[in-house]
């Protein structure tokens, strides 16, 4: 069997923000030069036609991955490598567009994410004018026409406006303007977190059918963790900036290895957890502009030793999962279970 | 069976727009026993966040009360004077609103914001007043209250700040809490630390809570019982297990159906098609009608009132014992 | 074949257009403030004199050959010694004044409307510029535009007029004189339509919908002009309106100080200096009513421009 064949690869990403206070303040009031490292030397690897999800809470640099991957911000250090080319270094906007027609991104906002002032087709017709895919007319709107049927919206829907459509779907939009450049590669930007639940099932189904049919590849970033689970082949769990563990969904599920992970899974609000009582685990995710030595999540850790607070840990492979926390090298960590009943 | 603490009937809320009369919330009834938690959960347009507003006076004209009536302990709120409302709001209804950026007024301290609501409803010396305001952050779980009562909201972080208005809901002692999607701006390990607050809270000092969001989890994990809405109106309620359980109304089982879920085959998602009409397009008789797959001719000409099911009460005429076989 | 199809098409595609502009929540509006209502009506009537001036006008009051001392200071026609022929009396030339305030209008609305025009261009394009690319673009159209909100909009106009007076000959002056006005009043409105459109365009430039454009890989260019410009334009329009009676004003209170339009080529403000010589030695008329119209113009404008900001303003409906 064919080993289908690596389509990104993310090499010591990362990406810095300067949030220092303006030159003056600095000057007169003495205060230092502010970064938050909003990505802090991440690294994974994605196949053709799967689907890999990036989980955290607000704050952990999901978000800027996916800007990163896409090119909306150029990495202060790392490598994005997609297909072979990383699109950082491609400078002209000619150069990139081969690149830039294969990778599509959806994204959070419905209503921000359309020109609202555009009508539809105009909307999913802009790739292709963009990389001149379709140069004639009536062709440009058969193509337009095929799309809105794929999202499952009608063909006359590409008079309107925007604001005529519900949340659901505009994102139905967003996604057909995605897919109108023949594209190999989707990030998903919490696609569905601004939507309610029936509609979000309606999402959630259309892109696992449409990701059938054509073949695409996935990286899905999202916080909810139900969402992914359905969704997802692999999962990578972010905070503040770096990853702490990536492993398949199943395993996730299952066997938890991190603390981080762990606390995660055992904080999230369930219909099956009716009526009972849980004990939450304290803390809250640091300032990302000073955050703490060594492990990031020391400081709320159960099982955090003097090692942890001065040594970073690096992602090491425990039990056929990636983990990076020094108390599962070391042997610390009782086996969780996780909220998989097996057998 | 103890007298409920707020009793809401047959309450129409209108809003005249530039040619017509649009009905937002269309006759809904409940009642919250004290000390009981209410969840009303439903998906965004229901109508969910402006009942609460309804309740506690605060509809932004020209959204109207047109119809029904609002009882707390037994005495009548909904047309009472801005002057009496005032009043009440605080003393005896508390509020938490979802956004606590915006909940906590940026240029006063923390501890003044607290001790002016202290101020407005008990009658304490400063000295008291401020007392209580410490008493208050410390029981809202905030660390070294005595310092931070004088800090501003920007030095807290969300799940703190969230805290904060939780203590300014409760400062004078309300017998009843409406709180707004509470923590769906929060982290989700936030999430799980204010809804065990929120608990801890209510069970110690016996406050009824009107709890409103569109996440079924944390309904369940918080709730006695439960009010689905759609449209306006109220399709579903009843205890939170048994409504989890075994959702009566088709629309109450489609919205359970399509959470996701950890755990079983991954598999597709059962959904509902269409989406809830917007103030203005609810088609005449049931408003679920057009997506439901249980449909009858019936249910196109009237809407049904809320009827006995078995454990919960829904709005749907699958209930209605005179079209059942005997 | 076609061309039946062509033609009978437009018309029915049309219909439904115009259909929806009726039916609209903005004609509705307008509808119902009376005060709206007449102001269009006003400005309707003023601009519609002021457009169809030379078929309208009873007379040509600079043609020298149709203007006769012996019809110098008639009174307006309801007045004893008045008649009907200068309906609205003569100045001390024996010009017309009603044709004069016909003509005066169409300067007066010609300068002004240009002159916005200019100012929205030129503040447009540097709001945009400022807002997309920051950095040091931004500051530097910032402090040119902060530098000139310290200069009273007279004050330069003025600057700008005797600067290129002293720079031409007399008579290539009176040519471009409109011009040099226009482009003196432009370059005194042109900030706040750059401030207003930087600030929307900073706005903007973070939603989703300008990502995607960039991400598909869409030129800067094309970004800017498709996806910005539509969404950033709105309130700038509703200041251009009101901005219009603000440059007829100026450009009368230039004409009026003598620095504006030539005595050949009059526009109210003219007119009304002109006539201000005789104001109190009782021929009244001949400033009076060129003021009356001045004023009318200006305050149905402004209230037009009022009902737009309040129609447009989406918290308000």
């Amino acid at each position: 069997m064919v080993e289908p064949e690596t389509l990104l690869r993310v090499e010591k990403l990362h990406r810095a923000f300067d949030v220092s206070p303006p030159a003056l303040e600095r000057l007169l009031q003495r205060k230092k030069r502010a970064t938050v490292k909003a990505v802090d030397g991440i690294s994974f690897t994605m196949r053709r036609g799967e689907t890999f999800a990036l989980v955290g809470e607000s704050g952990c640099g999901k978000s800027t991955v996916a800007r990163l991957i896409v090119g909306l911000y150029r990495p202060t250090a790392g490598r994005v490598i997609f297909a072979g080319q990383e699109l950082a270094r491609l400078r002209s906007r000619k150069a990139a567009a081969p690149l830039r027609r294969r990778l599509q991104m959806i994204f959070q906002d419905p209503y921000a994410s359309l020109n609202p002032r555009w009508r539809v087709k105009r909307i999913i017709a802009e790739p292709l004018r963009t990389h001149r895919l379709i140069v004639n007319e009536t062709a440009l709107r058969e193509r337009v026409v095929e799309l809105l049927r794929q999202v499952r919206l009608s063909p006359a829907d590409g008079e309107k406006f925007p604001h005529e459509f519900s949340g659901g779907q505009r994102q139905r939009i967003s996604i057909a303007r995605a897919l109108a450049s023949n594209p190999e590669f989707l990030v998903c930007d919490e696609p569905t977190s601004a939507l309610d639940v029936s509609v979000q099932a309606q999402i959630l189904n259309l892109m696992k059918d449409l990701q059938r049919q054509l073949g695409l590849t996935y990286l899905f970033i999202s916080h909810n963790l139900a969402v992914i689970y359905q969704m997802s082949d692999r999962v990578g769990v972010m905070y503040l900036g770096r990853l702490v563990e990536i492993a398949s969904a199943e395993q996730l599920f299952a066997s938890p290895r991190h603390p981080y992970t762990r606390l995660l899974l055992d904080t999230i609000p369930s219909i099956e957890a009716t009526g009972q009582a849980r004990e939450p685990v304290a803390g809250e995710v640091p300032n990302p502009i000073h955050p703490p030595p060594g492990c990031s999540f020391h400081p709320r850790c159960p099982f955090a030793k003097d090692r942890c607070r001065r040594e970073r840990p690096e992602l090491i492979y425990a039990g056929g999962t990636l983990v990076a926390c020094h108390a599962v090298e070391e042997g610390r960590l009782p086996v969780a279970s996780g909220m998989l009943r097996t057998g | 069976m103890p007298e409920p603490l707020l009793r809401v009937e047959n309450v129409r809320v209108e809003l005249p727009i530039r040619r017509n009369v649009l009905t937002a919330i269309d006759d809904i009834s409940f009642t919250i026993g004290p000390g009981e938690v209410l969840g009303v959960v439903g998906e965004s347009g229901a109508g969910k966040s402006l009942t609460g507003a309804a309740i506690i006076g605060l509809l932004e004209p020209p959204l109207r009360i047109a119809a029904g009536r609002v009882t707390l302990a037994g005495r009548r709120i909904d047309n009472l004077p801005s002057e009496a409302m005032r009043r009440i709001r605080g003393r005896e209804i508390g509020a938490i609103f979802q956004d606590p950026l915006t909940s906590l007024n940026p240029l006063c301290t923390i501890g003044r914001q607290l001790i002016e609501t202290i101020h407005t409803h008990l009658d304490l010396s400063p000295a008291a007043a401020r007392d209580r305001a410490l008493a208050l952050l410390r029981e809202v779980g905030i660390a070294g209250a005595e310092a931070r009562i004088d800090h501003y909201p920007h030095q807290f972080s969300g799940g703190m700040r969230q805290r904060v208005v939780i203590a300014l809901a409760i400062a004078a002692n309300p017998r009843l809490i409406i709180a707004d999607e509470p923590t769906t701006a929060l982290d989700v390990s936030i999430q799980a630390q204010i809804i065990a607050l929120l608990k801890r809270l209510c069970g110690d000092h016996g406050t009824a809570v009107m709890l409103v969001t569109h996440d079924m989890g944390v309904i369940a994990e918080t709730a006695h019982r439960v009010a689905v809405m759609y449209a306006g109106r109220i399709v579903e309620i009843g205890e939170v297990a048994e409504v989890v359980a075994h959702p009566r109304h088709p629309y109450t089982r489609g919205l359970i159906d399509a959470i996701p879920r950890i755990g079983g085959r991954r598999q597709r998602l059962r959904q509902v098609d269409g989406a809830m009409p917007r103030l203005g397009e609810i088609p005449q008789g049931c408003a679920f009608s057009p997506r439901c797959p249980e449909a009858v001719d019936r249910c196109r000409r009237q809407g049904p009132n809320l009827l006995p099911a078995g454990g919960t009460e829904a709005a749907c005429w699958l209930y209605d014992k005179v079209l059942l076989p005997a | 074949m076609a061309e039946g199809v062509f033609t009978a098409a437009a018309p029915v595609r049309l219909a439904p257009k115009l259909r929806r502009v009726f039916d609209s929540d903005l004609w509705w509006s307008f509808r119902r403030s009376p005060v709206t209502v007449a102001a269009a009506v006003m400005a309707l009537v003023i601009i519609g004199g002021a457009v169809f001036a030379p078929w309208i006008a009873p007379h040509d009051p600079w043609d020298p050959a149709s203007v006769s001392l012996l019809d110098a200071s008639n009174p307006p026609a309801w007045l004893e010694g008045g008649s009907w022929t200068f309906p609205l009396g003569t100045d001390n030339q024996g010009r017309d004044v009603l044709s004069a305030i016909l003509y005066g209008s169409r300067l007066s609305l010609f300068v002004g409307s240009a002159a916005v025009l200019l100012a929205l261009l030129i503040g447009v394009t540097l709001g945009l510029l400022a807002g997309w690319c920051g950095g040091l673009t931004d500051t530097i159209i910032m402090r040119i535009a902060d530098v000139k909100l310290s200069f009273p909009a007279i004050l330069l106009a003025l600057l700008i007029d005797g600067v290129v007076r002293g720079m031409l000959p007399r008579d290539a002056q009176s040519e471009i004189a409109s011009y040099v006005l226009i482009t003196a009043i432009a370059l005194s409105f042109w900030v706040q339509y750059a401030r207003t459109v930087r600030a929307s365009t900073l706005v903007e430039r973070n939603k989703e919908y300008i990502q995607a454009a960039r991400v598909i890989g869409v030129s800067p260019a094309k970004i800017i002009l498709g996806h910005l410009l539509p969404n950033v334009i709105g309130p700038v329009l509703v200041i251009a309106t009101i901005n219009l009676a603000l440059a007829i004003l100026t450009e009368a209170t230039l004409s009026f100080l003598g620095v504006g339009l030539p005595p050949t080529q009059p526009s109210l403000g003219t007119l009304i200096r002109n006539g201000n010589d005789y104001l109190f030695s009782g021929d009244w008329w001949i400033s009076i009513f060129p003021g009356v119209v001045l004023a009318v113009l200006i305050l149905s404008v402004n209230l037009l421009g009022d009902w737009l900001r309040d129609a447009l303003n989406p918290k308000l409906r």
